[in-house]
């Protein structure tokens, strides 16, 4: 109905990975549970998700109003 | 739980969570432009959108953090609540129920009501479905203040007119503002999308969380290995006093076989199966209008009898991430070294102050009655092992206020199973992903109190503002109506909010009012699709005698002898001091399953002979789109046959077993 749902998810998700990238990023051992970087590794995979959001949202639009 | 220390990540991940509600619901606006637009979406969204809003508006946060906890008490048996108790009745009502309710253009399931009995029937659905709504609502916000002004508790304090307005106060009006603000301006659709929205909150947030503690355990073989010694020996880690056969907690169907006593549910085989898999699944799946106002918001008919199709994907998927994380506590819980026991209950500060009171001044010699007198106190079962060693301790050397705080908690037996998700979330998460954590769960808890106010919202409007009080008025007249009411709507959740923080108990009054009302509508709805004969008055004496049979049964039945909340109360009328032996179930879920396939079969038997005692009000004709046999079969030669609900529905079905089957 009017705005493309991807938009809002694919931003959202996106700030998110990116936030979460910079935090594991930087913070090395306080982003750390059981010795793994799970704030970088899942950051990128939100990254990942976000954009593909917003790909398809971009998709959606020039493909014009169905 | 102690309260968490949040980063600046965390924080801006709830903020940012908060500006993208509010402003979808300012891009929505512009769109809002009929009452149809704003309560019924306009009949135009795609399928994938309602069918993960379906699903959502179904996940509360309390489903959430709920399941965690019977996953730790039950174990893997829990997930019959999906695969038999959802899956079955969402595909019925796929295949079978939708074209009836977007077919016939009812905005509402009482609209439909009406249209296939008389008004009698519409207004009973509609006052009970208004007024379980509006505590659902009130619920989900108190649950959330108090998560909120426990976790992130507010110094400051305001006092006015004589009453202290605090954390609690502040963090309730806030989120109620949020949702006021989104909800009034993009109506249904801003529900729908934030639904959404926190479905992907919800699975990308807790399934790093899954992971880990998957990886902490060690594996699918650990985890079956820790629940088996578990299963032999609860009383451990303070999981209750009786023994289980071994896959207890590791397999779905054998123990429930096994029969009532053999399972942490207290639950056999017919009442799991007819009064959880069929009365009560069909009757909440199949009627009620929160989930069905999504499906009905689809764009075309195809899409709407799709939605619950799409829904039932994640839903035979999400026992992994909400039951498992359960699952992974009680085995965590059992393994040494690994320093976690499942959360107990708080202790009140009243109560911490009078116990503390006690160890100073117990005398070692006498353990055994300060023991007795402390847990009293405390108001809660204690390890008597550690009490003694605190008196111990204290008397040698008198032990700090923080100390003894620290200790008698511990000491603590009873677990508080609904903080096992928090638990699981302090364990695992750093900063940014804790903050994802905690904005997923208060989006769960927001959502379900958006679903639930636009749900009261199209149903005051339509089915009792506009059919009883203000009939023919101008459409533009309804939605300023369908505005208001959001307010007022978020006002009275607000004093349910009030109403049911002062009772811990009012969660469990309120599903169970559920239960008596949900239970014999199914055989309503059952008998008025598929049986033309049906008429009016049978179905509104029907559907009253079957909530009488609810509560009668309530009444009769207990979990203890004790006549009290749990039921029982007309003993004492009749006679008796407590509840005779034979009306005692194992186990409160016993008694629900039991209660709901009476109260079925009453309402069910009632209205088929009322019905045929009493002359049809409504000619063929008029039944037409409304009842099966009458309608003409929907022409499907467009749609792909994969696509088709029929063979959707039987494909689901099939993986449903198999699921059933592996966790057999």
């Amino acid at each position: 109905m009017g705005l493309d749902i991807r938009w809002p998810i694919g931003l959202m998700f996106t700030l998110i990975g990116l936030l979460l990238v910079i935090v594991g990023a930087t913070n090395g051992a306080s982003a750390q549970a059981l010795n793994i970087n799970i704030d970088l590794i899942w950051g990128v995979v939100l990254l990942i998700f976000g954009v593909s959001m917003l790909l398809g949202a971009i998709a959606g639009k020039k493909q014009g109003p169905k | 739980m102690q309260p968490i220390h949040l980063a600046w990540v965390d924080y801006t991940i709830l903020i940012a969570y908060t500006a993208f509600v509010i402003g979808i619901g300012f891009a929505l606006r512009k769109y809002m432009k009929s009452s149809s637009d704003f309560l019924t979406s306009g009949r135009s969204i795609p399928a994938w959108v309602t069918g993960l809003a379906f699903i959502s508006a179904n996940l509360g946060a309390l489903e959430v953090v709920g399941m965690a906890a019977s996953g730790a008490q039950y174990g893997v048996a829990t997930a019959h609540f999906y695969w038999v108790g959802a899956i079955p009745a969402m595909i019925f009502l796929a295949v079978f129920m939708m074209p009836f309710y977007y077919g016939s253009k009812a905005r509402s399931v009482p609209e439909y009501l009406n249209m296939r009995f008389d008004g009698r029937v519409r207004c009973l659905n509609s006052i009970s479905f208004a007024v379980m709504t509006v505590f659902a609502s009130g619920i989900s916000m108190d649950a959330l203040a108090r998560m909120l002004s426990f976790l992130l508790p507010w110094k400051n304090q305001l006092t006015i007119g004589g009453h202290i307005f605090g954390s609690y106060d502040f963090y309730l009006v806030i989120c109620s503002a949020i949702v006021l603000v989104y909800v009034l301006k993009g109506g249904l659709t801003s529900a729908i999308y934030t639904e959404v929205l926190q479905f992907f909150m919800i699975v990308l947030g807790f399934a790093p969380v899954v992971w880990l503690g998957f990886k902490d355990v060690g594996g699918w073989n650990t985890l079956k290995e820790k629940l088996t010694q578990v299963a032999q020996n609860p009383a451990a880690i303070y999981l209750g006093d009786k023994s289980y056969n071994s896959d207890a907690w590791t397999s779905a169907w054998k123990p429930v076989l096994a029969g009532a006593d053999h399972n942490p549910m207290g639950v056999g085989v017919f009442p799991m199966v007819f009064g959880l898999g069929f009365v009560l699944s069909f009757g909440y799946w199949c009627t009620n209008f929160l989930v069905v106002q999504r499906a009905m918001a689809a764009k075309n008919m195809g899409a709407a009898r799709r939605t619950p199709l799409i829904a039932a994907v994640p839903k035979m998927l999400f026992p992994a991430i909400v039951i498992l994380p359960g699952m992974l506590a009680v085995a965590l819980a059992i393994m040494p070294g690994k320093d976690y026991r499942l959360p107990p209950v708080t202790i009140s500060p009243t109560a911490m102050s009078r116990a503390v009171a006690d160890v100073q001044a117990a005398n070692p010699g006498n353990a055994a009655t300060a023991y007795a007198t402390i847990k009293t106190d405390a108001g809660q079962n204690l390890d008597q092992a550690k009490i003694t060693a605190i008196i111990t301790d204290n008397s040698a050397k008198p032990l700090s206020a923080d100390d003894l705080n620290a200790r008698l908690q511990d000491a603590v037996t009873d677990t508080y199973y609904n903080g096992v998700t928090l638990s699981l979330i302090e364990r695992y998460c750093p900063a940014g992903l804790l903050g994802l954590a905690l904005t997923a769960l208060l989006a769960s808890f927001m959502s379900g109190m958006a679903g639930n106010v636009t749900a009261f919202n199209t149903i005051w409007t339509y089915d009792l503002y506009q059919a009883y009080l203000a009939p023919n008025k101008s459409d533009r007249h309804y939605f300023v109506v369908g505005q208001s009411t959001t307010i007022v709507g978020i006002i009275l959740s607000i004093f349910c909010a009030y109403f049911s923080s002062h009772y811990s108990n009012a969660m469990n009054v309120i599903q169970l009012v559920f239960g008596f009302v949900n239970a014999p509508l199914f055989a309503t709805f059952l008998l008025g699709m598929f049986w033309a004969r049906t008429t009016g008055t049978g179905a509104f004496l029907g559907l009253i005698c079957g909530t009488c049979t609810s509560a009668v049964y309530h009444a009769l039945t207990s979990t203890i002898a004790q006549p009290g909340i749990q039921g029982g109360y007309l003993w004492p009328v009749l006679g008796h001091a407590t509840v005779p032996e034979s009306c005692i179930m194992p186990s409160s879920m016993a008694q629900n399953f039991w209660l709901a396939s009476f109260a079925f079969g009453v309402c069910f038997i009632l209205t088929a002979l009322i019905s045929l005692a009493t002359s049809r009000t409504k000619s063929d004709e008029e039944l037409k789109g409304l009842v099966y046999s009458l309608t003409p079969k929907l022409k499907e030669e467009e749609t792909h046959f994969l696509l088709r609900p029929a063979v959707l529905g039987t494909i689901l079905l099939i993986c449903c077993v198999i699921l059933n089957i592996i966790f057999w």
